[in-house]
């Protein structure tokens, strides 16, 4: 684990300047936190661990206290489980059925392009399917990623049964004999009880296709949302069977901490983030980083402010 | 999971204190503790909670009994009142230009719904006050947003002014308004792309369009789920763009809205419209009132004081 070490000794050396390790510090990391959009009672529990931990271990020196930082927080993401962020991919010949949901404008659309892109730059060979037959410009929107990638899109006119598109495309990928499907749907709020209901439908008809797709069902998260990405996550979770997240837009300023969260009460973990729109600005989520860039960097604000 | 309301949260205080004639500093410190979880729950900002809790308390300590309240509601009442005055009190109308056409300029991070709402704001112009709209697509770089605002003008039978991904947003704005008074359309409404509020280069561009002509709105479209960033974004557009409005979009979620209220602190900018739907006919003018008790969680604060 070299970035585990890398992470480490970051976060050792942030914290060392912090002469003292005192109420005063675990307050500004709980500030930090909570602008990270973590939420509170994420936080809480977070700050209690850190707070047990350094009793339990009796530990009065700082640098004991630095070691257990940077554990707990990566562990409270990870919770024991590694390569969590590898997805799920059929052997060989079969394919693969990667469905994406969420809310409106998140980045379904865009990730998909960049997926498609990256997936191909494997080798693999993905066809798209344009499920969203409602958004004005949507499919329009996905041909162009469709011709950018390089790879055929699945398309109805607008107005149509998203359903029935995800079927053809099934379809058309078998006859094709395409690697990879990977299928666009509307945006949607989760509290739209017709549109969930709509949502379920495709669900159900890829599984009655492919008994074991979707092999992914990902969950496109903005960034700069709130503590609404909770009840997002659970909500999709329960009508598609969410198996993972891309938390979009975090080349911005916002933190997408509800993503911690999310995978402490939902168990959903984050398997990419998108950096940007362009073609290859997508990557594997990587719990040490994030971690790194939801405390250190705060923390590294506050001791410019100090120092000036 | 929806989060508890301010309402439940203080019943607890509220008893304690039923009996008393007076609010003492200690029953207000324990109320105000609730009302700061409830309104970081609601995605307010940490800073802006900090700042109002402080206010509130001020006004708080030492409430007297009014005949027809008791010390607990009034505590609520001033919360309310705080929040709604804070978010501007009274509605604010569109700034007509008196020498048309009217500039109407749409800004914001990426998928917020700048184009969804330029169309329904060209849908509420002319319904309600008869004018003639012409809709600018200057949004060059997101795929098929030209087609995305040209889709909704034919919906709308309101002509889009476009000119491909090739001509320069600035390039475009000019030779619209240039058209709108050939055309003798009162009100131009420019869709622009989406952009980080940290991207100087697309900043400028904006900055250039609004050089043209001074416009009489800069709409800054935000998504209503959005977190503790919303504070960085709202004050960034309004530092170097310069807006006159809000519009707050998505609220037909189960969202709080806690960003309301941060991006009214720290621009000081009244929220003109809020987006409750996807179709054309969903935005509606603001009602500060209601978007304060959405944020506490209180449906309706009368019926909460009465069972306080
Ligand atoms: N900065 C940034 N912008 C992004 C990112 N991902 C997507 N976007 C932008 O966000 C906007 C919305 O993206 P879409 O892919 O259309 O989102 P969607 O979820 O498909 O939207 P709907 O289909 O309307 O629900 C576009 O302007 C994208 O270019 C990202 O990682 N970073
Ligand atoms: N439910 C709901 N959806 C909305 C609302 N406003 C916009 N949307 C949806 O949000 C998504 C993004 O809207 P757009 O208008 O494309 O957003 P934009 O800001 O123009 O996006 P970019 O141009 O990519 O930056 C679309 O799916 C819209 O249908 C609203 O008030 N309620
Ligand atoms: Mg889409
Ligand atoms: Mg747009």
């Amino acid at each position: 684990a070299k970035t585990r070490d890398s992470f480490t000794s970051k976060v050792n050396d942030l914290v060392a300047r912090y002469r003292k390790v005192d109420e005063d510090f675990f307050e500004e990391l709980e500030e930090l936190l909570l602008q990270a959009d973590v939420g509170f009672e994420t936080v809480m529990e977070l700050m209690d661990k850190l707070r047990f931990e350094v009793q339990r271990k009796n530990i009065k020196d700082t640098e004991g206290i630095q070691a257990i930082i940077s554990e707990k927080l990566v562990e409270i993401y990870e919770a024991g489980e590694e390569n969590i962020t590898e997805l799920n991919m059929q052997p060989n010949g079969e394919l693969t059925v990667i469905l994406f949901v969420g809310v409106n404008g998140v980045g379904k659309t865009t990730t998909i392009g960049k997926l498609a892109h990256r997936l191909k730059s494997e080798g693999k060979s993905v066809v798209l399917a344009a499920g969203d037959t409602f958004r004005a410009g949507a499919i329009d929107q996905l041909q162009v990623w469709g011709d950018r990638v390089g790879c055929e899109v699945i398309k109805q006119s607008e107005g149509s049964d998203p359903a029935a598109v995800i079927y053809d495309a099934i379809a058309a990928a078998k006859k094709r004999g395409a690697d990879v499907l990977i299928c666009d749907t509307a945006g949607r709020l989760q509290n739209k009880v017709n549109l969930m209901k709509e949502l379920e439908k495709v669900h159900r008809v890829i599984s009655r296709e492919i008994p074991d797709a979707p092999h992914e069902v990902l969950l496109a998260l903005d960034a700069t949302t709130g503590q609404n990405a909770l009840v997002q996550a659970q909500t999709f979770k329960e009508a598609t069977n969410v198996t993972g997240i891309v938390l979009t837009k975090l080349d911005g300023t916002a933190k997408g901490g509800i993503v911690l969260a999310i995978r402490n009460k939902l168990h959903i973990p984050v398997k990419f983030v998108g950096l940007g729109e362009k073609m290859d600005d997508l990557q594997p989520f990587d719990a040490e980083r994030y971690v790194y860039g939801l405390f250190a960097e705060g923390l590294e604000k506050e001791l410019e402010k100090l120092d000036d | 999971m929806a989060f508890e309301g301010l309402a439940e949260r203080l019943q607890g205080t509220i008893q304690k204190i039923k009996g008393k004639g007076k609010v003492s500093e200690q029953d207000v410190k324990e109320m105000m503790r609730e009302v700061r979880l409830a309104l970081i729950e609601a995605d307010v900002n940490l800073k802006v909670v900090k700042e109002f809790v402080k206010k509130v308390s001020e006004r708080a300590v030492g409430v007297e009994v009014m005949k027809s309240l008791t010390p607990g509601q009034q505590v609520i009442k001033i919360v309310q009142d705080e929040l709604v005055a804070l978010m501007g009190g009274e509605q604010s109308p569109i700034n007509f230009n008196n020498k048309p056409p009217t500039v109407i300029m749409m800004v914001g991070l990426q998928g917020a719904g700048k184009t969804t709402t330029t169309g329904k704001l060209a849908n509420v112009l002319r319904k309600k006050y008869n004018r003639k709209p012409l809709l600018v697509a200057a949004d060059i770089y997101r795929p098929a947003a030209i087609q995305q605002l040209q889709t909704l003008g034919k919906q709308l039978s309101i002509p889009v002014f476009a000119l491909g991904n090739d001509v320069s947003p600035v390039e475009i704005a000019r030779q619209a308004l240039e058209q709108a008074k050939e055309e003798h359309h009162d009100v131009v409404i420019i869709d622009t792309a989406g952009r980080l509020h940290i991207d100087e280069q697309l900043m400028d561009e904006l900055k250039n369009i609004k050089a043209l002509k001074e416009p009489d709105e800069v709409f800054l479209v935000v998504d209503a789920m959005t977190g503790q960033d919303a504070v960085n974004v709202a004050q960034s557009f309004n530092e170097t763009v310069g807006i006159t409005g809000v519009v707050l979009t998505k609220l037909d979620g189960d969202t709080r809205g806690g960003a309301a209220l941060s991006i009214r602190a720290v621009t000081d900018k009244p929220i003109k419209y809020v987006g409750m739907g996807e179709k054309m006919d969903a935005l509606e003018p603001f009602h500060p009132d209601r978007m304060a008790s959405r944020i506490l969680g209180m449906g309706d604060v009368l019926s909460l004081i009465e069972k306080a």
